[in-house]
């Protein structure tokens, strides 16, 4: 791209030719002031706010929307420009409701922050406004008329940025108003992505109207503790209550973007069903309440008891990596068993194996976005990785990504799509098949596929985009927040952390359909969900959660844990990057599952060394090949980075195991989406796959 | 169909010259009377040739901005892949315009015959009339003429035994002014909210669907037979320099014959009023005029002795604009004029923007404030204030449009708002601080 | 939701007015014929063009609420429009128009109770020259006074 000389406010700049004026400008650290116009969105050149004095135009010029081209002068300062922008946020204001005190943005407000910058201190307006009433149109989506400026960013986000274009502009002049889908009401991914992006007042959340100023919180950057996509929320936290989750400083992988769950589903931590105190099991047969103490008394006096190759253990894959490389250590040594596993929902070892001798072929979100192509196998991507889903609409838009599909029903990427294929999970290489004269031509790959695709069917994918003859990288897709971490830290019958050999033992279902089990110890893990039950009626089981689980119900021991906002640690994405987990607020009653172990381990007497989320974190590093090389300053400073678990020596599996992806939707992720009110509130109809 | 008014002597009859004649909106008549003898020397000159017809003829559209013609047509790019498309804005909408209405009306062919030979001008095979929804009879008229023009060859494939091949539509508007604005038009084709869009591109280039697109004004297109059949110079040389030709001009308001007659560009204002209008009405004296629709700032009546040409009307400080001429006697109430042109915008607006959403709202609220005699004396520098606040501001020419009369009103017969507060028993000289 | 046969074919005519793919295009011709036979524009109605088009009913209804002509509520099987634009109000379309109100009984888009008669005072509907100016439903009438407008009023109750 030709480069050409720009002159802004007196000071020569270089500029690629044809770039958007108000982005040279920002680049050389000059504010163009505007509210319509949004990086990465559409132009509209509607808000006005963005005019400048161009040198030679006959009026002021759209800074939103006007390319530099060589020789060009202009003003952002200058007196045209500054009056200009006075007169447009004096008639901006001039409708607009000054309820700032009463206004759930006031303090964040776009509006406000233009106006004390820009604007006058005074207004000439003595006329009636225009007022309409509020209206809602779903449980989390308030809309004010009268405070809303037109901007048109909550249509395009919702349209363009979300692929869903549940908003839209009705009615004209000053009776224009954004409407919502359904007449009255809106029929969305109810992500929020709009209330978000809303410079003022208009749109506000359910979840957190009337609840805080914004100054009053505390901003806590963590990770989402629900799907596998990893994407960081800013929680607002007031009186040790979460009240809100955004992202509005676009830190993290996925910028601003967060879905539903990511948005409004931390009011788990809030449940009334929430456990407080440990629970066990009395004479009568019941749960009773007991004091911390002699439950993890009773629990490591019978896990010394039960020690042995007949103890069962079940990781979680929300607990953090620190959690489940402590719990398979303790497991693996002090408990002396080789039965470990958790709910596996996605074929990742055979992928890591089938690119056995091979770096660098593993995708990462970001390659999403920058992919000339990508290639969806078997998945229902927005409903199930909606930030994935995301970033290759944000390709297709800035990029023009040619994107494939092979999907059994209709997915919302079809729309998108170069080319989409229909049909059955099981035949799904067929059709990925029908796209290699397609596939072959485009410059570059990466190829997503979801759980149908295991064992045999990932080293025949790998070796269709093997022999593609163009670069290809892969990601095996999983369901929650740490699948991938419980995958990397060994929580695995057969291997061991970084996928390394160990003595096989008992799988899941096995652990399950085992009537010689002795002790079945549950972290965070629902097994039982679904009317299943466990084949060794006298096992004594312990279960670590939130909630009083079907597994809970069934143990003799349930100790309460707290939540991934409650702690430190870092997860790892489906895309393998390793993030921090930034406590957000304090736990009542119940402790980190982390702690619980490092006590059950003082309880038995075994040494596991310091239990802190630092100090394992260092020894994962120190020991776990594909954790040793993580830049510490990026992920302790909120940043992602890939592991690269080593490509080779990983035999395949010996023990039969099942994976299969609990099919969650966007409004579902396992056992926490029930007790989320919210989640269950916004259902106008349940999230569907393939419809 | 009968005329609305008698024509006059003092007109120079060029594209209504059929206009009193019997069925003269059928192809019979349309063919008796030189019809489609221009499409045919079209088809035997090239492309080129027929734009510089146009550009010698000094044609400038008729519907407002009077941008040369010739040049927009040499716009286009003939050798694109993509279609082209000629778009007819029949969406005459600006305040004292009534005459594409006639154009229609009277004579369906000449504008048929226009798209024609723009369609070989720039290589279009389909093409639309955008015609403004009240309009709906017209829709008939012109369905009807495009039916014949089929039926004779004129339209359809292998056009008067060539290989040229022209689809002709109606597309019927639904009111919306801002519609009237090319770009919005398109969006309204298109099946969409008629808010304008960003330009460049210009439609000339990315158009209807997206493809290079030739739109005029329904008279634009009218008048290019008669340029083709007269050559572009004869045609020019009607008119004065840069302003080519003839034109229709609607003349309204208080003036004695009301009407729709054809002069010559250049041709003197204080004559058209006077001799073709037969002056103003009820033996009043004259107070000012409105030479090019509403959103033309008026001119005094000192200020109109002029000629009716784009450049001697901008130098008056107005435009010629749509030729929408709105004569007002002494008694009239310029506080109301401004108010109820207001009230057209703010209620046109199509709300894209801020300055015309927000700015047509405000002045309305004020002008209406004042009119009911509730004005302030500060009102009256703020309406000229805002109106000015929105110059050159608005993402489209509505903003100017509502504007640029109301700054000239203020201008000129701030006496007018004077009175009006004085008349206001709490009117006070000073704004009250509030600190 | 079905229509006459004669506007089942004027819509499949319509379609083929525009090119492949942008039968969006036919939209708004859709609406307002479609309302001259539905009497306004339903939510029956707009879900159904919408469905003919391949839109959902929002961007059906984003264009409705644009189009001044497009109305959601029915007027009057009369829909008696005044113009009190400049070109009008100079030769007495605002007094035309109050006169029709007092005479009718009705304000802005009002509706007679029986649904006959409906009033709305309109911008300028390319009249000026022939002004004051009404329309009742498509039917221009020109240099219209009060004594002109009650007789065609009158004619319209009968």
């Amino acid at each position: 791209m030709a480069l050409v000389n720009v002159t802004i406010n007196g000071v020569q700049v270089q500029a690629e030719n044809g770039a958007l004026l108000i982005e040279v400008a920002k680049q050389n650290g000059i504010e163009i002031p505007a509210f319509c116009y949004y990086e990465g969105m559409s132009l509209q050149a509607a808000c006005r706010m963005c005019l400048v004095e161009v040198e030679k135009a006959p009026k002021l010029m759209a800074g939103c929307t006007l390319p530099v081209a060589e020789g060009m002068v202009v003003r952002t300062e200058s007196e045209p420009v500054v009056k200009a922008r006075k007169t447009t946020l004096e008639f901006l204001l001039s409708n607009h409701p000054l309820d700032c005190p009463v206004c759930d943005k006031g303090g964040e407000c776009e509006l406000q922050d233009m106006t004390f910058k820009y604007g006058v201190g005074e207004s000439r307006f003595t006329e009636i406004k225009q007022h309409v009433p509020e209206k809602q149109w779903s449980p989390v989506v308030f809309y004010d008329a009268p405070r809303c400026i037109l901007c048109y960013r909550c249509v395009r986000v919702c349209n363009e940025g979300m692929g869903v274009g549940a908003l839209g502009v009705s009615y004209r002049g000053v009776n224009a108003e954004i409407i919502p889908s359904n007449g009255d009401h809106l029929e969305c991914d109810e992500c929020g992505s709009c209330i978000d992006i809303c410079p003022v007042g208009s749109l506000t959340s359910g979840i957190y109207r009337y609840k805080t100023r914004p100054w009053e919180m505390e901003h806590v950057g963590t990770v989402c503790t629900h799907c596998s996509n990893g994407c960081k929320t800013t929680l607002g936290v007031r009186n040790n209550e979460i009240v809100r989750g955004n992202n509005r400083d676009k830190s993290g992988i996925n910028g601003e973007f967060l879905c539903v769950k990511g948005r409004y589903a931390f009011d788990f931590t809030q449940h009334p069903e929430r456990l407080q105190t440990p629970l066990i099991r009395n004479a009568a047969g019941e749960l009773e309440e007991a004091s911390w103490s002699r439950a993890l008394k009773l629990v490591a006096e019978k896990f010394k008891a039960l020690a042995g190759p007949d103890f069962g253990v079940i990781g979680s894959t929300r607990t953090t990596n620190e959690e489940n490389y402590l719990l398979q250590k303790f497991a693996r040594t002090a408990l002396g068993t080789a039965s470990i596993d958790h709910h596996r929902t996605g074929d990742v070892v055979t992928l890591i194996d089938s690119l056995s001798g091979k770096t660098g072929q593993l995708a990462t979100a970001e390659d999403l976005y920058t992919s000339k192509a990508v290639l969806v196998v078997a998945s229902d991507l927005s409903q199930q990785q909606p930030l994935l889903a995301n970033k290759i609409r944000a390709n297709v838009r800035h990029h023009k990504a040619a994107v494939y599909t092979v999907t059994p029903g209709p997915v919302r990427e079809d729309k998108i799509a170069r080319k989409a294929i229909r049909i059955a999970e099981a035949d799904s290489l067929a059709g990925v098949e029908q796209l290699r004269e397609a596939l072959s031509k485009e410059a570059e790959l990466v190829i997503i596929y979801g759980d149908a695709i295991q064992g045999e069917k990932v080293r025949q994918l790998v070796a269709f985009g093997e022999s593609l003859g163009i670069p290809v990288k892969y990601v095996a897709l999983v369901d929650y927040a740490n699948s991938r971490g419980a995958l990397d830290m060994g929580l695995l019958p057969d291997l061991g952390p970084g996928y390394h050999a160990t003595a096989p033992g008992r799988s899941l279902q096995q652990m399950l359909d085992d009537p010689k089990l002795a002790a079945l110890w549950v972290v965070g893990s629902n097994p039982l969900k679904g009317g299943k039950s466990l084949a060794s009626t006298n096992a004594f089981v312990v279960v670590q959660d939130l909630f009083l689980t079907e597994t809970a119900q069934r143990a003799d021991v349930v100790l309460p844990a707290a939540s991934a906002y409650e702690k430190n640690g870092t997860v790892t994405n489906v895309c393998g990057q390793v993030q921090r987990l930034k406590k957000g607020i304090e736990t009542v009653g119940s402790k980190a599952d982390l702690a619980i172990i490092g006590l059950l381990a003082r309880g038995m007497g075994v040494n596991l060394g310091k239990v802190d989320a630092d100090a394992i974190f260092a020894e994962i590093a120190a020991s776990v090949p594909g954790y040793n090389q993580l830049p510490m300053p990026v992920i302790l400073t909120g940043g992602a980075v890939q592991t690269h678990p080593v490509n080779g020596g990983v035999p395949p599996s010996s023990v039969p195991g099942i994976i299969a992806s609990a099919r969650d939707t966007l409004f579902t992720t396992g056992s926490l989406t029930r007790y989320s009110k919210i989640l269950n509130e916004v259902l106008e109809k349940p999230g569907a796959l393939y419809s | 169909m009968k005329l609305f008014n008698e024509p006059s002597p003092l007109e120079t009859k060029i594209i209504s010259f059929r206009f009193g004649l019997e069925n003269s909106a059928s192809i019979d008549t349309y063919l008796a009377h030189d019809g489609y003898k221009a499409l045919r020397k079209a088809l035997e000159i090239s492309p080129d040739d027929i734009i510089n017809e146009l550009k010698a003829s000094n044609l400038r559209g008729r519907g407002g901005a009077g941008f040369p013609t010739g040049m927009k047509w040499s716009f286009v790019p003939r050798a694109s892949e993509k279609p082209k498309y000629i778009v007819v804005n029949a969406d005459e909408s600006e305040p004292g315009t009534c005459k594409d209405r006639l154009l229609i009306q009277h004579d369906p062919h000449q504008l048929i015959e226009g798209c024609l030979i723009g369609a070989l001008a720039v290589g279009a095979k389909k093409g639309w009339i955008y015609i403004r929804g009240e309009y709906n009879y017209l829709i008939h008229i012109m369905d009807k003429a495009i039916a014949e023009a089929y039926k004779n060859g004129y339209l359809g494939k292998n056009i008067c035994g060539t290989d040229f091949e022209f689809d002709l539509y109606t597309h019927t508007g639904a009111g919306a002014y801002e519609c009237g604005e090319e770009s919005a038009l398109l969006e309204s084709l298109e099946g969409k909210r008629g808010v304008p869009r960003i330009r460049p591109p210009f439609p000339a280039i990315s158009g209807a669907f997206q493809s290079p697109t030739l739109l005029n004004n329904v008279e634009t297109f009218s008048s290019v037979p008669a340029i083709l059949r007269m050559g572009g110079q004869a045609y020019a040389d009607l008119g004065v320099p840069r302003s080519g030709g003839t034109r229709l001009v609607c003349m309204s308001g208080h003036v004695n014959k009301p009407g729709v007659y054809e002069v010559p560009l250049g041709f003197p204002l204080m004559k058209f009023v006077n001799e073709i209008g037969g002056g103003v009405w009820k033996g009043r004296a004259l107070k000012a005029i409105i030479p090019g629709g509403s959103s033309s700032p008026l001119l005094k009546a000192e200020e109109c002795d002029i000629p009716m040409d784009y450049d001697s009307i901008a130098k008056a400080g107005s435009m010629l604009g749509s030729g929408g001429l709105m004569v007002m006697d002494e008694t009239t109430d310029m506080v109301k004029v401004a108010l109820r042109i207001m009230r057209f915008y703010q209620h046109e607006s199509c709300g894209w923007c801020i300055p015309c959403r927000e700015g047509t709202t405000w002045l309305k609220k004020m002008l209406q404030r004042v009119s009911d005699g509730h004005g302030q004396t500060r009102d009256i520098d703020l309406i000229g204030d805002l109106a000015q606040n929105m110059m050159g501001r608005t993402f489209c020419p509505l903003g100017d449009a509502a504007a640029m009369p109301t700054i000239a009103i203020v201008k000129k017969y701030r006496n007018e708002f004077e009175e009006y507060v004085a008349r206001n028993p709490f009117a006070s000289p000073e704004l009250v601080s509030i600190a | 939701m079905t229509f006459s046969p004669e506007l089942e074919a004027k819509f499949a005519d319509l379609v083929t007015h525009y090119p492949e793919g942008r039968q969006r295009a036919a939209l708004i011709p859709m609406l307002m014929f479609g309302q001259e036979e539905v009497g306004s524009i339903t939510p029956e109605f707009m879900e159904e063009v919408a469905k003919r088009l391949g839109l959902n009913t929002m961007q059906v209804d984003e264009v409705v609420g644009y189009y001044s002509m497009l109305h959601k509520k029915g007027m009057g099987k009369y829909h008696v429009q005044v113009c009190t634009n400049v070109a009008c109000m100079l030769r007495g379309g605002a007094e035309l128009y109050d006169h029709a109100c007092h005479k009718l009984g009705l304000g802005h888009k009002e509706v007679s109770a029986d649904g006959v008669i409906s009033l709305e005072e309109v911008e300028c509907m390319g009249a000026c020259s022939w002004a004051p100016a009404i329309q009742v439903n498509y039917d221009f009438h020109h240099e219209v006074t009060t004594e002109q407008l009650d007789t065609i009023l009158e004619g319209l109750k009968k």
